[in-house]
């Protein structure tokens, strides 16, 4: 019964797309592929939860410190009185929405000053990575509560000062990438066959750095998460949205009475993040060829 | 000579960085809604247009930006970040009260993450399928993925509630008398749920970190050779080994200062720890801007001072970095 492996030939020619070898690699890692399908399903209750279970979070349906299973409420009533079930679908909205925006804005700002600072090297890059050391001494959490007490916690500017104390890492990430990927020869040849500097920058070096640059992103979603739960907790949040973070910092002068209210949308956030995190664990197997080899 | 001209170097550039953090200190302040007379208005119970243009006359806000500029940063170098009308002190001497908090929390839990990570991470690079490498992994996991705040109140419902063995919050109790060491013994009950709280952020990073480097030490020819000159495997991990693998931990935690400072402002909230972060949650509440903008000008402070000092530990630590750095 034992076969022969095919020829080296037929091999070659059964090799597979890079993105089926990159699931290939994912699907090996099986705590990122448990993690994908939770990931998954607080994606798809966030975006039909409001819908299977419509009671209003911000109004009062019970007495206040139901616990959980009374009365038929899951996870009991806060403080005033809210069903804290439906607290936590509301707010699995604004934290996945936050955290995902955020992060949009921070890579597009770090990839940005990143390629550029890598790509022209010189007086610029000097400039650049100078500012990014700046971001670097602010203490992350504070500059953005700065922000958002200033101009206002609406969730636009919430977004923006995660998203502009944030970028530095993946500043980082591709300026090296790019410091590698320009000198390669493919670029060499792109550049002597005349194309132009944008180009060069955004359609030959960019998709070549991306690998890295994906891991690190999947990582900032879940550091944007925690960054809005942080600020929310602090009470700096738009008070029209429920959000996990502002469920913790709300309750928490009521522990003693109440300490579901806290410990329930605090282990929200920590599943969430953790999925992200472990999928970003397996992108990296997945996407790094160092890895491969082994 | 080198040694002394690369740290005068770096000493130069730090207080050019704090200049940056000062001219963004006051663009933020002036480009934000609402300026000072607006709040002295406030906290007099309205005021009409006439007033207010006599108040902004009187501190100079109808003088040109680069003016007004020039007159913070020079107000700066005397020490003078303004006055907080909420707490109706100077913001100087009212972080300075805070500070002292601060530091301590900070300090200790880097110490302590810096510590038990490295312990940890030394321990199961020796054995890296032992149960230390899984709870590692695991701590790790956890480290990353859980915001602290959280973390701080679960260990304040399991320590200070459910087993009453640690105070609940603050930094100490006011009740108590006597001399330096109950005062000292009493501190050091209030900062250890905080302590551990923060420190577990880092833990794990470090752990890893030293795992991570250490396996690769222990591959290295000169472990070899050490071992095979007939040294004890504690003397090869303790004395060679740890050494060399010691500095990318100290990097990394150089470059965690500013994370550390950011979640000890949430630790600090909910410990009710006196210090920076919780000034920082009151001033934010009450928009205090001076305060909110000095408190963000002495954290970066403490940041770029951190940098200095583990810059310092590293040349101690491995003769090599040094001459440029």
């Amino acid at each position: 019964m034992s076969q022969q492996p095919p020829p080296i030939e037929e091999q070659i020619e059964q090799a597979r797309s890079p993105l089926s070898e990159a699931w290939e690699m994912f699907r090996r890692n099986h705590a990122a592929v448990a993690a994908l399908v939770v990931l998954g399903l607080i994606v798809i209750g966030a975006i039909i939860g409001p819908f299977l279970y419509p009671t209003d979070p911000f109004e009062m349906v019970w007495a206040p410190f139901s616990p959980p299973g009374a009365e038929g409420f899951l996870l009991g009533t806060d403080y005033l009185g809210r069903d804290l079930m439906a607290m936590i679908i509301n707010g699995a909205r604004v934290s996945l929405i936050i955290g995902l925006a955020a992060a949009v804005v921070s890579i597009f700002i770090g990839v940005t000053i990143g390629a550029l600072a890598g790509f022209y090297r010189g007086i610029l890059e000097e400039i650049l990575m100078r500012i990014t050391e700046f971001f670097q001494v602010l203490p992350t959490l504070l500059f953005s509560m700065v922000i958002v007490a200033l101009f206002g916690a609406s969730l636009p500017m919430i977004t923006l000062a995660i998203g502009i104390v944030s970028w530095t890492a993946v500043a980082r990430i591709t300026r090296a990438e790019f410091l590698r990927i320009r000198e390669l020869e493919y670029v060499m040849a792109s550049r002597a066959s005349g194309v132009q500097n944008m180009k060069l920058m955004f359609r030959v070096i960019l998709p070549n750095a991306l690998p890295p640059i994906i891991v690190q992103s999947a990582l900032m979603v879940g550091s944007a998460i925690l960054f809005e739960a942080g600020l929310s907790f602090l009470g700096l949040t738009d008070p029209n949205v429920v959000s996990w973070g502002q469920i913790i910092g709300s309750n928490r002068q009521y522990i003693l009475d109440a300490s579901y209210t806290v410990t329930i949308p605090g282990l929200a956030i920590f599943v969430t993040v953790l999925a992200i995190s472990l999928v970003g664990d397996g992108l990296n197997d997945a996407l790094n060829p160092k890895l491969r080899s082994r | 000579m080198t040694f002394i001209n690369t740290f005068a170097t770096r000493v130069f550039y730090a207080i050019i960085l704090l200049m940056a953090v000062l001219v963004l200190n006051f663009s933020l302040m002036h480009m934000a809604p609402g300026d000072v007379a607006d709040t002295i208005a406030q906290s007099m119970g309205g005021a009409d247009k006439e007033v207010l243009d006599a108040i902004r006359t009187d501190y100079g806000l109808d003088q040109p930006f680069l003016v007004q500029l020039g007159r913070y940063m020079g107000n700066v170098a005397q020490f003078d970040l303004g006055h907080s009308f909420f707490f109706n002190q100077p913001v100087t001497q009212l972080i300075l009260e805070r500070l002292p908090a601060t530091l301590l929390l900070v300090i200790s839990a880097q110490l302590l993450a810096l510590f038990v990570g490295v312990v940890l991470g030394v321990y199961s690079a020796r054995k890296p399928n032992g149960i230390v490498s899984h709870f590692v992994t695991f701590f790790a996991l956890f480290g990353y993925s859980a915001p602290v705040f959280w973390t701080g109140i679960l260990l304040l419902i399991s320590f200070s509630l459910m087993i009453p063995i640690l105070p609940v919050a603050g930094m100490r109790d006011v009740t108590i008398e006597g001399n330096f060491w109950v005062h000292f013994i009493d501190v050091a009950r209030h900062l250890v749920l905080p302590m551990i709280t923060l420190a577990s952020i880092f833990l794990a990073l470090y752990s890893r970190l030293s795992r991570a480097t250490m396996m690769e030490t222990l591959g290295s020819d000169y472990v070899r050779t050490a071992k095979a000159k007939g040294l004890s495997e504690r003397q090869v991990v303790y004395k060679h080994a740890l050494k060399n693998s010691l500095s990318p931990v100290i990097t990394l935690a150089g470059l965690q200062f500013s994370a550390v400072v950011s979640g000890a402002v949430l630790v600090e909230t909910v410990f009710s720890w006196p210090g920076l972060g919780t000034l920082a949650f009151q001033s934010i509440i009450a928009r205090d801007t001076p305060t909110i903008l000095g408190i963000l000008f002495f954290s970066a402070l403490v940041v770029i001072v951190g940098n200095l000092l583990t810059d310092l530990a590293l040349r101690l630590v491995d003769p090599r970095v040094g001459g440029k750095g």
